[in-house]
């Protein structure tokens, strides 16, 4: 039993830590399959945590924060797509720079507003996204097996790991249920035969960016008042590129990228648990190479060795009209 | 945009076109300046004051350009070749190995002329392994070159950091950090350089990499310019398609340019560790490998501009780090804002302004076109 309650506990962690690398990752997901790639989820997504953990103190409202996040997330998308996509400037190079500017301006403005290094004050509980139990949770905690599992687990969450999740299936059914998923999919592979038919491959792939953005400041929502309680420096540490690498890992697919996420969560939450604790056989292993190992995976797997993970064909490539 | 545009002449596109980009990212980080309630004006003399006004100042730039010249060839030599290398930080990082090695052991018994330059071969050649594995990768593989070296800095990150709080560190000691090199690995300071021009070096850690920078930059330009194999790297960056109908092996041509590229991130370890130092602390590369993506940006990849856009983050760092003293809402995390603005500006937006100026050069060339034709038919009648 107590084994039980201890995997329990881990994959309870698992969720909640991979609840912003799938937010960030499907967000993504929306841009990539554009035909936008975005190496700058780090920097929306910390900028998000920012407004957010910035907006809560002056409120004291967490959706306030939340709309703040979302909104300062989609200004970032919206200046990587005026340099990727009307002036067709390299969409790497343009990500590079906002993740630069994001973790430049949180320290700088967090300083002058805040005075306290760099981060924001601590959040009360009525600031924050508050765990949510379930109906029934308490009621069902004395059923074998199940009650657990429903306690434990499923239920206790912030209402924006729930959303984390039921995102993957709405994002399945936008991108292959919906005339918009399909053209977004069409612009990331062939744009020209979607100018051909008469949709403009600007327009969509400016609203791919700001459903990137949305998500992406979900996530740093999450981070700054769901997770942790207020913003702290740099405190988004890689997990942007980690939900790139799980796209990638993904092949760019929604339900898959909640498979990676939840992989990568767990990796993350053994590698917490397991610090100090030798295992049998391996003996200690090092919390570093458990902070690596998403990265080597996905070498890995880049490697061509677990499959082989083909972009979308249009990727990274700026849109030129024929003349 | 049907209207022809002039071609611009050199000097507004090497010249005036980087000098309108840098000098928008500077107003707008401008902007963050007043949002923080200080005077951009003050803060800008500040910081030239800081970064030029004493022996100490001169030093501290030179020395923070050291490291950004060579991370900036490292991207330079990559985008060359149309390979984007933001590996630079975890190659610079993991060279430092290579340095470390040789100034703890070799340092003991052979003087710093000795150790230079074998520390030199070591850290060019661990950088230069750690972005084998990319390039090969990339080559053979076609998985993208960016991706993989974000995934390798993370990776070498990992490394050190279990390296430095382990073997690496002397036993009794708390700090994540090697013992001090014996005097074997020292490398000496250029305080008779900046004597020299009548400035006098006290605690500055400007030292002999610096020169061996300036010898890297006119290296990678006879490299690129005057080789064959630099025009192959050029040939491949430009198309790889008549690369490849030329005869140019692609494999070949990515790796050694990848391997190059890391060898010269590698080199970038020895400044602060065998020139300040003098032992191997945990996150000595410091973001200057991502500098560098901005210093071969807005040196247009050229070593020139490469060099003197490194004096121009040196300049940011140092004089940064002034600023800070006398205006505490401005830590050095500005010069990340203005790095991220200048690799904004002077890369991703290169060609914003390029139309606007194109036309007005076509309008410039029109209407002198046309007073000398007037002249013409004036003289005709």
């Amino acid at each position: 039993m107590d084994s039980f309650t201890t995997i329990l506990q881990l994959f309870d962690s698992t969720i909640r830590l991979s609840a912003p690398l799938l937010l960030a990752c499907l967000a993504g997901l929306y841009s990539e399959r554009a035909g936008i790639f975005d190496i700058g989820l780090e920097g929306k997504m910390l900028a998000g945590a920012f407004a957010a953990g910035a907006v809560a103190t002056w409120s004291g409202s967490a959706y306030l924060a939340l709309l703040a996040a979302v909104l300062v997330s989609v200004a970032l998308g919206l200046v990587h797509g005026f340099a990727s996509i009307t002036h067709r400037g390299n969409q790497i190079v343009s990500g590079v720079a906002i993740n630069f500017i994001a973790a430049g301006t949180t320290v700088i403005l967090g300083q002058a507003w805040f005075s306290q290094g760099g981060r924001t004050p601590s959040l009360p509980n009525a600031a924050r996204f508050n765990p949510i139990n379930l109906p029934g949770a308490e009621a069902m905690r004395g059923v074998p097996v199940v009650g657990p599992l429903y306690y434990e687990l499923i239920s206790g969450h912030s209402i924006l790991v729930y959303l984390a999740f039921l995102l993957v299936p709405f994002t399945w059914w936008v991108l292959y249920r919906t005339r918009f998923g399909l053209r977004l999919r069409a612009v990331g592979e062939n744009p020209a035969a979607v100018d051909t038919a008469g949709i403009s491959v600007p327009w969509l792939r400016y609203r791919a960016v700001i459903c990137c953005g949305v998500l992406c400041g979900i996530a740093g929502a999450y981070l700054a008042t769901a997770q942790g309680a207020g913003f702290v420096k740099d405190m988004t540490a890689g997990k942007g590129y980690i939900a790139l690498a799980a796209l990638i890992f993904a092949k760019w697919r929604p339900v898959q990228a909640m498979f990676a996420c939840l992989l990568f969560g767990f990796l993350d939450a053994v590698g917490i648990r397991m610090q100090g604790h030798p295992l049998p056989i391996i003996g200690e292993v090092p919390v570093q190479f458990m902070q690596a190992l998403p990265y080597i995976l996905t070498v890995v797997l880049l490697a061509g060795f677990i499959g082989k993970a083909i972009p979308p064909k249009a990727g990274g490539v700026a849109y030129v009209k024929e003349r | 945009m049907s209207q022809p545009f002039a071609k611009l002449p050199a000097w507004a596109d090497y010249g005036l076109l980087p000098l309108i980009n840098l000098i928008v990212a500077f107003l707008v980080a401008g902007l963050v300046v007043l949002l923080v309630g200080e005077s951009p004006i003050d803060a800008a003399v500040l910081m030239v004051k800081g970064a030029f006004g004493s022996g100490d100042g001169v030093g501290y730039t030179l020395y923070y350009a050291t490291n950004f010249i060579f991370t900036g060839l490292c991207v330079a030599v990559a985008f060359h070749c149309g390979l984007f290398n933001i590996g630079g930080e975890g190659q610079a990082y993991i060279g430092g190995l290579g340095v470390s090695l040789v100034g703890l052991w070799l340092g003991n018994f052979l003087p710093w002329w000795l150790t230079f330059p074998l520390a030199i071969l070591a850290s060019a050649l661990v950088g230069a392994l750690w972005a084998l594995i990319p390039a090969w990768l990339q080559a053979k593989r076609g998985s993208h070159v960016v991706i993989t070296t974000i995934m390798f800095n993370f990776i070498a990150a990992s490394i050190m950091v279990y390296l430095l709080v382990g073997v690496l560190k002397p036993a009794g000691s708390q700090a994540p950090e090697t013992r001090v090199f014996a005097e074997g690995g020292q490398l000496p300071g250029l305080g008779w350089l900046l004597n020299l021009v009548g400035l006098s070096m006290r605690s500055a850690p400007l030292n002999v990499s610096f020169l061996l920078a300036l010898v890297a930059a006119f290296l990678v330009w006879v490299l690129i310019w005057r080789t064959k194999l630099g025009y192959e790297i050029r040939t491949m960056g430009f198309s790889p398609k008549a690369a490849r109908y030329a005869g140019i092996s692609e494999l070949r041509i990515i790796i050694i340019t990848m391997m190059i590229s890391g060898a010269l991130a590698g080199m970038m370890a020895l400044n602060p560790i065998m020139g300040a130092q003098h032992r191997m602390q945990l996150d000595f590369v410091a973001g200057a490998g991502f500098v560098g993506i901005a210093v071969a940006l807005m040196g247009r990849s050229h070593p020139a501009g490469i060099v003197l856009a490194a004096i121009l983050f040196g300049m940011l760092y140092q004089g940064g780090a002034e600023i800070a003293f006398d205006m505490p809402n401005i830590s050095r995390d500005m010069i990340v804002i203005i790095q991220g603005l200048v690799i904004l500006f002077a890369g991703a937006l290169e060609h914003m302004f390029r139309p606007s100026l194109q036309r007005i050069f076509y309008r410039l060339g029109r209407a002198k076109n046309r007073t000398a034709a007037a002249v013409i038919a004036g003289g005709n009648q």
